[in-house]
């Protein structure tokens, strides 16, 4: 029964909250390297996917399948473990960009392009009869509209890549778990560093997927949250009287 | 101007252009009327080629640009020249398709400048007095949602126009406005017409066609059944099927004039 409270000990906690707050600093630059890199590689998958190009567009869908017909984990292994074989050696945090990218590039990609096919098919026709290319349509019709379809859902997926980063761990990036692992090696103390650790994630991603709620409404709103900024920012413009549909 | 020789377009198993040879004038106002499943919208898609043909030729200005369906494959004149053909005819929807995130002078100004590639300020330029002539100046700044619907396919007629367009093609205008709003849009397709704008007019509005048409297309079931000056269509009609489309729009008793009022009811029904 005593053993059962020693649990409870979190008397030691003082000398390793540094380490764990270095882990989780890891674990923020790890999200923030991956969403940035993600961002732009879906969307050049997404585009290669959209594109008349039948071998580009393969060539992205076979990605996109394998990506997402194999685990993260064993992704991460392969490029960690078995691409040195073929001269490929990376240090663990490239190797977990490297992997945490090429997954998160091939949703995105997803959501990209469900955010590109869901701007109304009127939009493509309009710029089309302008005699706009696809090149320019797709830059200054489609996009910009696609970018408030597809911004909630990628914030939700920026929070979960913080939590993907945990996969991290296992090719030895000192994340925050890799970090609670070695110091549990020593003291025992599982519980009270791995309640901490829960708690920095939770202390992270719930104010960010607040933040995502927030996007969701403001999204919502539409193109109103626009004008009110014309209005009141922009050049003198009459009230918005008989502002109909 | 716009010469259609045999066009064919099937849609699956549904071939809704029979056939179909037309042509347009300079300077000519052409409408189309007819009950809808007639093929007149796509008949104007086809024109700019928003619809890739089965069959036949669309000649612009004598010169033939082709964009053929064979299969899930399209055959087509290269992707620069089917555009700067859309560039040089202006098209209006019947659901405006204004870009909203863009307000009335950005949507006038981005074809002219991306399209064209006309110094910034001489488009703004167009785009103001093209505004000030639908009479929405004071809407410059807004954005398409600021604005009735009256007032957004103005903007969008405008749009089209800020392409300095050889003609114009309308596809049912004036279908999704309110009653009330669809006078402000045919006054400024009327002065339009009067400015000597070449406009082939696919619409409901038995009025508009009566006062402003040189000439009135019949259509039904993908072909042109019968054609002629408005006085000769409205009057004494030939076909029997214009005749029972004219009667089923300008009801039995009804002069003219109740028609346009009556129309708005009658793109919904017809």
């Amino acid at each position: 029964m005593k053993d059962f409270f020693t649990l409870f000990n979190f008397t030691g906690a003082g000398e390793y909250l540094p380490d764990l707050f270095r882990g989780a600093l890891v674990s923020v630059e790890l999200t923030l390297t991956v969403m940035g890199l993600s961002l732009v590689f879906g969307l050049i998958v997404a585009l290669a996917r959209l594109t008349r190009f039948r071998v580009v567009r393969t060539v992205a869908t076979t990605y996109i399948e394998i990506i997402r017909g194999t685990p993260a984990l064993l992704q991460l292994f392969y490029i960690y473990f078995v691409l040195p074989a073929f001269g490929l050696k990376f240090p663990p945090f490239t190797a977990g960009v490297i992997g945490l990218t090429l997954n998160y590039s091939a949703y995105l990609s997803e959501v990209y392009r469900a955010g590109i096919q869901a701007v109304a098919k009127g939009q493509l026709e309009a710029a089309q009869a302008l005699g706009m290319s696809r090149t320019v349509m797709m830059r200054l019709i489609i996009l910009p509209q696609a970018v408030r379809i597809v911004v909630p859902p990628l914030g939700n997926y920026f929070i979960s890549l913080f939590k993907d980063t945990a996969l991290a761990s296992i090719i030895t990036v000192k994340e925050m778990i890799f970090t609670g692992q070695i110091i549990a090696a020593t003291n025992f103390q599982y519980f009270a560093i791995f309640t901490i650790i829960g708690a920095i994630y939770l202390a992270i991603s719930y104010p960010g997927s607040l933040g995502v709620q927030y996007l969701e409404r403001r999204m919502k709103i539409g193109y109103r949250s626009r004008r009110r900024r014309a209005t009141f920012g922009g050049p003198a413009q009459g009230a918005p009287q008989g502002a109909v549909s | 101007m716009i010469r259609l020789e045999g066009i064919n377009k099937s849609f699956g198993r549904l071939h809704v252009l029979r056939d179909v040879s037309l042509e347009v004038q300079k300077g000519e106002v052409v409408c189309l009327i007819g009950p809808s499943g007639a093929g007149k919208s796509t008949l104007l898609r086809c024109i700019n080629h928003l619809e890739p043909l089965d069959s036949g030729t669309i000649y612009i200005e004598g010169v033939p640009v082709y964009r053929y369906a064979r299969g899930d494959q399209v055959i087509a004149d290269s992707d620069r020249k089917i555009e700067v053909l859309r560039s040089e005819i202006g098209m209006v929807f019947q659901s405006f398709n204004l870009f909203p995130h863009f307000t009335a002078l950005e949507n006038l100004m981005v074809a002219p400048v991306h399209v064209r590639r006309e110094p910034r300020e001489q488009a703004r330029r167009r785009a103001l007095a093209l505004l000030e002539k639908v009479g929405l100046s004071d809407k410059v700044d807004a954005y398409p949602h600021e604005l009735s619907g009256g007032q957004q396919q103005r903007v969008a007629i405008a749009r089209a126009l800020a392409m300095q367009p050889k003609a114009m093609l309308f596809d049912e205008v004036t279908s999704a406005l309110d009653p009330e709003l669809i006078g402000e849009v045919l006054r400024v397709m009327r002065q339009l017409a009067a400015e000597g704008m070449t406009m082939l007019v696919v619409t409901h509005e038995m009025g508009f066609a009566r006062d402003v048409a040189d000439r009135v297309i019949f259509m039904a079931d993908g072909m042109i059944l019968e054609e002629g000056t408005p006085q000769q269509m409205f009057s004494a009609p030939k076909n029997e099927r214009t005749r029972q489309f004219l009667q089923s729009i300008l009801e039995p008793n009804a002069s003219v004039e109740e028609t346009r009022a009556f129309s708005g009811t009658a793109s919904n029904v017809g």
